[in-house]
């Protein structure tokens, strides 16, 4: 295949950036998205040049840390897919590929394609945990969890930390990823007894750390390349207003 | 070198109990005066961190990634294995030990597996509380699968992301603690030395991959939980990160290397397309549950529709040939068995690398639904990779590089041969001898870092006492100064190369020469190969870039600078062991009909290298196995 490329380079965080175009023939259909920038990279180090940064590290669309806009679109064109599990076969002979980083106002751009989510990992230490000690647990079977709870649990756990969901909205916003977390741990009997205060503190967090509100348009999930479901946002939200009512009549109480 | 594995007294099912009454402990208002440095934040490094936190120390956990849940530990599919006999299947803790022992081949150490099998249990407890949804029974309870090299289900799974779950139960653990500062996190910070004050693991050195800072650590321990080094094949199934780099630092500043060459090829992964490739995609294990491993009987027939090929033209040839397991072999049999059909020139696919996995027989038998659930996941990965639908037609698979048994020497408490310098999960080379069974690195991992360590750990800093250095000290300035000379002469250098060239290259030599099978022409062909590749690098390796800046070239340069020299010594190994055992295949050692061959008389030991210096050859020292439980046998499958 014959692809022309356009690729954000950005030198730092003060850097203004700018796309670059590069021309790249004889790509196999069978290579993936990433052995694509790999090919690019070898031939501009062979030129001298500085070749492409971007974050990767599976390559099996598990570990999150890929994060291109391709065309557009987070993780490109193919739904449920990540950038690394994307296949040239998925483009036109001839077509001209943008690729960017996860644009985001709380994601600072590191270098090129590399992005700042750590973020993320604070709205987990805020609360997207079960506090147990070490060896103090019961025995797994002790409580039985009924097939489709644990299923929906896994249905949310799913989610991969990318942070595509954030990169596709319009706000920034982070609920997504926040209310995934949240339900997986506050639908499960183990999550119950810190349920509220996991979710007020995680979503104050969320704000604090600058993500915008959700209305609704729902791009988060069309990106998602784990399909995880706009209706754990709606859970939060319903959620969240009790918690809030609670918390507020106890600290009037 | 000191190779005493201060194995417990006592039998083998009260070891760990006596030695945990006998060791010393840190009381907890003292915990805090103690200072731990943790590489790596994959299962056993994250759970090791989140434990020691929430104990009180003051932890300080590195990793390259921009985030601890990010570690490979993430990428596991199948499962994790624990003796908790929910099946009634005749399961318990003396046969995952028994299990474990053959499944390696008898090359491990007997008082570890023993205590890994007991530790099994409470792994799972541990995630089940932290809200790890594993699978479940429509009764409610949990659910397991069978893994090759059982005759029981003991397996327990989260889909086919099992080591994701995990990996979270373990980072939101260790997010807790990093919340209230117990454990200060540093992410994209790549360990590139060990510093030793008066012998013992004081700190490290390390490269924040986004400034290029050099900056020096200090601690009164330090734990290595940096995972394999499989990528030395260049294509293996681990994420493209993977490195040896801290161990293989921490080797050169005299911490033994045992068994380099316990390397494992894993049977089922989607077999190589182009040159371009960057890595190799495993299947999980667990489809062989339900999947039947075939080529065709006649050459003639490879290059047909696998579907158009009748039943008795199919060699089901782990089915025939190891009728009590078939397709459930352990890994390195399945894999020789696979290469053996391929050289027969039975293979199917590009280049006949390749045997079918083929799920007909499931699909008509369950529906493809229930096939869909338990492996969707697989199936749509195979499908983005290959473009072809395995409910449709079977799936394609090759052996490919996976997993490490060999790494850092540990006695029983997990120290390396350096005090202080303490070694857990895939880093380690202790528990899974010669072949590691599917679904144990997890448990593994999590057996080290939430249960093992913890406790060891204290009774070292107990004996030492509380006395961090200055990371200003000379020890410390010296290890840095030396860490930035091999950045300049890296960017120096200016020649013709790639980095990438090179690694690629080594690969090939590793795979041709010291892969599924080993010989000793090929072996020593391949240690002189390697020495010259590594001249080559050091006149014409072209690194672009700075050192002050965030330089991927340079991150990747200096890993394969490691693997450049790690690549002889595994070498070396295969070459020193003179007999077949699990995924070490000599050639000159088989049997009649194909199987490996021990030599029981005079390989019965773990073979420990000392590094003694650039120009000179490692010296090799050995920890005899002692097997007072299981006796070696000639390990059977069929
Ligand atoms: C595709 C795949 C599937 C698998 N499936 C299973 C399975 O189903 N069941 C099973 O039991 N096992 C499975 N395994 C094996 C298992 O996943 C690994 O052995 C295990 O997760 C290793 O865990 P670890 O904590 O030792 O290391 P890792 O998870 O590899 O973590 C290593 C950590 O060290 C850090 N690190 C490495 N080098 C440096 C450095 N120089 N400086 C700083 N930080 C560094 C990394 O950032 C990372 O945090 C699978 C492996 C693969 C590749
Ligand atoms: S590189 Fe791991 S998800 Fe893409």
């Amino acid at each position: 295949m014959r692809l022309k490329l356009k690729v954000w380079r950005q030198k730092d965080q003060l850097d203004s950036g700018r796309l670059v175009d590069y021309q790249m023939d004889n790509i196999s259909e069978d290579s993936s998205f990433l052995e694509m920038l790999d090919l690019l990279n070898e031939s501009l180090v062979e030129k001298g040049d500085e070749p492409i940064a971007f974050d990767h590290d599976c390559r099996e669309g598990i570990c999150g840390m890929c994060s291109l806009t391709i065309n557009g679109i987070p993780h490109g064109p193919e739904k449920l897919t990540t950038a690394c599990q994307l296949h040239m076969r998925s483009f036109k002979n001839g077509e001209t590929i943008t690729i960017e980083p996860f644009r985001s106002k709380p994601f600072k751009i590191t270098k090129d394609l590399i992005v700042d989510r750590s973020a993320f990992d604070k709205i987990i230490e805020a609360g997207g945990f079960i506090s147990v000690r070490t060896g103090s647990a019961p025995d797994g079977n002790a409580i039985p969890i009924s097939k489709s709870d644990s299923d929906y649990a896994m249905d949310a756990a799913a989610c991969i930390g990318c942070a595509a969901c954030v990169a596709a909205c319009k706000n920034s916003s982070a609920m997504l990823f926040t209310s995934a977390k949240i339900s997986q741990l506050n639908s499960l009997p183990q999550g119950k007894p810190e349920k509220d205060r996991r979710l007020l503190s995680m979503v104050s967090e969320m704000d604090r750390s600058g993500f915008g509100n959700c209305t609704n348009y729902g791009e988060c999930h069309a990106v998602c390349p784990k399909g995880i479901s706009v209706d754990f946002i709606a859970n939060l939200n319903r959620d969240y207003a009790k918690a809030s009512v609670k918390n507020l009549l106890k600290t009037i109480g | 070198m000191n190779l005493n594995a201060k194995i417990p007294e006592g039998p083998i099912e009260n070891k760990w109990e006596n030695h945990k009454f006998r060791i010393k402990l840190v009381n907890p208002s003292n915990r805090r005066k103690y200072n731990v440095i943790i590489v790596g934040s994959g299962l056993a490094g994250a759970s090791a961190a989140a434990t020691l936190g929430e104990l009180g120390y003051n932890v300080k956990c590195f990793c390259y990634q921009d985030s601890p849940r990010r570690a490979h530990s993430i990428a596991a599919q199948g499962g994790i294995n624990a003796a908790k006999n929910y099946q009634n299947d005749g399961d318990s803790v003396h046969r995952l030990f028994y299990d474990t022992i053959k499944g390696g081949d008898f090359r491990s150490r007997e008082a570890n597996v023993h205590r890994l099998a007991e530790l099994s249990v409470n792994i799972i407890d541990q995630c089940v509380a932290q809200g790890v949804p594993f699978a479940r029974e429509y009764g409610g309870l949990l659910a397991n699968r069978s893994f090759g090299g059982a005759q029981v289900s003991r397996t327990f799974y989260a889909r086919g992301q099992t080591g994701q779950q995990l990996l979270l139960g373990a980072y939101s653990a260790l997010s807790k603690q990093i919340s209230t500062g117990q454990v200060q996190m540093y992410t994209r910070h790549e360990m590139l030395d060990l510093v030793l004050v008066d012998d013992h693991a004081k700190g490290i050195i390390t490269r924040n991959l986004i400034s290029g800072e050099i900056d020096a650590w200090s601690a009164d321990a330090v734990i290595l939980a940096t995972g394999g080094y499989s990528n030395v094949f260049f294509l293996s199934t681990n994420a493209t990160g993977c490195n040896v780099t801290a161990s293989y630092r921490a080797y050169k500043k005299g911490a033994g290397f045992a068994n380099p060459c316990y390397t494992q090829i894993h049977p089922t992964c989607i077999p190589q397309s182009g040159g371009h490739q960057s890595k190799l995609t495993l299947m999980s294990e667990s489809l062989r549950n339900d999947g039947r491993v075939w080529v065709p009987l006649n050459k003639n027939d490879c290059q047909s529709d696998p579907r158009s090929i009748s039943d008795e033209n199919r060699d089901y040839y782990l089915e025939r040939k190891y009728p009590s397991f078939g397709n459930l072999a352990p890994r390195d049999i399945s894999s020789r068995s696979a290469k053996e059909v391929c050289d027969e020139g039975r293979g199917v696919g590009p280049g006949n690398r390749g045997v079918y996995l083929d799920f007909a027989d499931a699909i008509s038998r369950h529906g493809e639904n229930t096939i869909a659930e338990k492996y969707g996941n697989l199936f749509d990965m195979y499908e983005r990779i290959t473009g072809e639908n395995a409910y449709k037609r079977p799936m394609r698979i090759y052996p490919a590089p996976h997993y490490t048994m060999g790494g850092l020497w540990v006695d029983y408490n997990l120290m390396s041969t350096i005090p202080g310098c303490f070694v857990m999960g895939e880093a380690n080379f202790s528990d899974h001898g010669a072949n590691r069974l599917g679904a144990s690195a997890l448990m593994q991992g999590l057996a080290d870092g939430y249960f093992v360590l913890p406790y060891t750990l204290a009774n070292y800093l107990a004996e030492v006492g509380a006395n961090k250095p200055d990371p200003e000290g000379e020890q410390f300035k010296t290890a840095k100064k030396s860490v930035n000379d091999q950045t300049k002469k890296l960017l120096s250098i200016n020649g013709n190369r790639t980095v990438r060239s090179f690694h690629i290259e080594l690969g090939q030599i590793m795979w041709n020469k010291c892969g599924m099978a080993r010989n000793e022409k090929g072996l020593t062909e391949a240690i002189s190969q390697i020495s010259s590749l590594r001249e080559q690098f050091w006149s014409d390796v072209k690194v672009t870039g700075k050192d002050s800046d965030l330089n991927q070239e340079l991150e990747r340069a200096g890993r394969v600078v490691d693997f450049l020299e790690f690549g002889e010594l595994l070498c070396r190994d295969a070459l020193n062991r003179k007999e077949s055992c699990g995924g070490h295949f000599r050639e000159e050692y088989q049997s009649h009909e194909g199987e490996a061959e021990r030599d029981d008389e005079n390989f019965s030991h773990a073979s420990v290298w000392e590094y003694k210096g650039e120009k000179e050859t490692p010296i090799k020292h050995k920890e005899e196995l002692e097997f007072n439980v299981v006796k070696p046998s000639v390990r059977s499958y069929k």
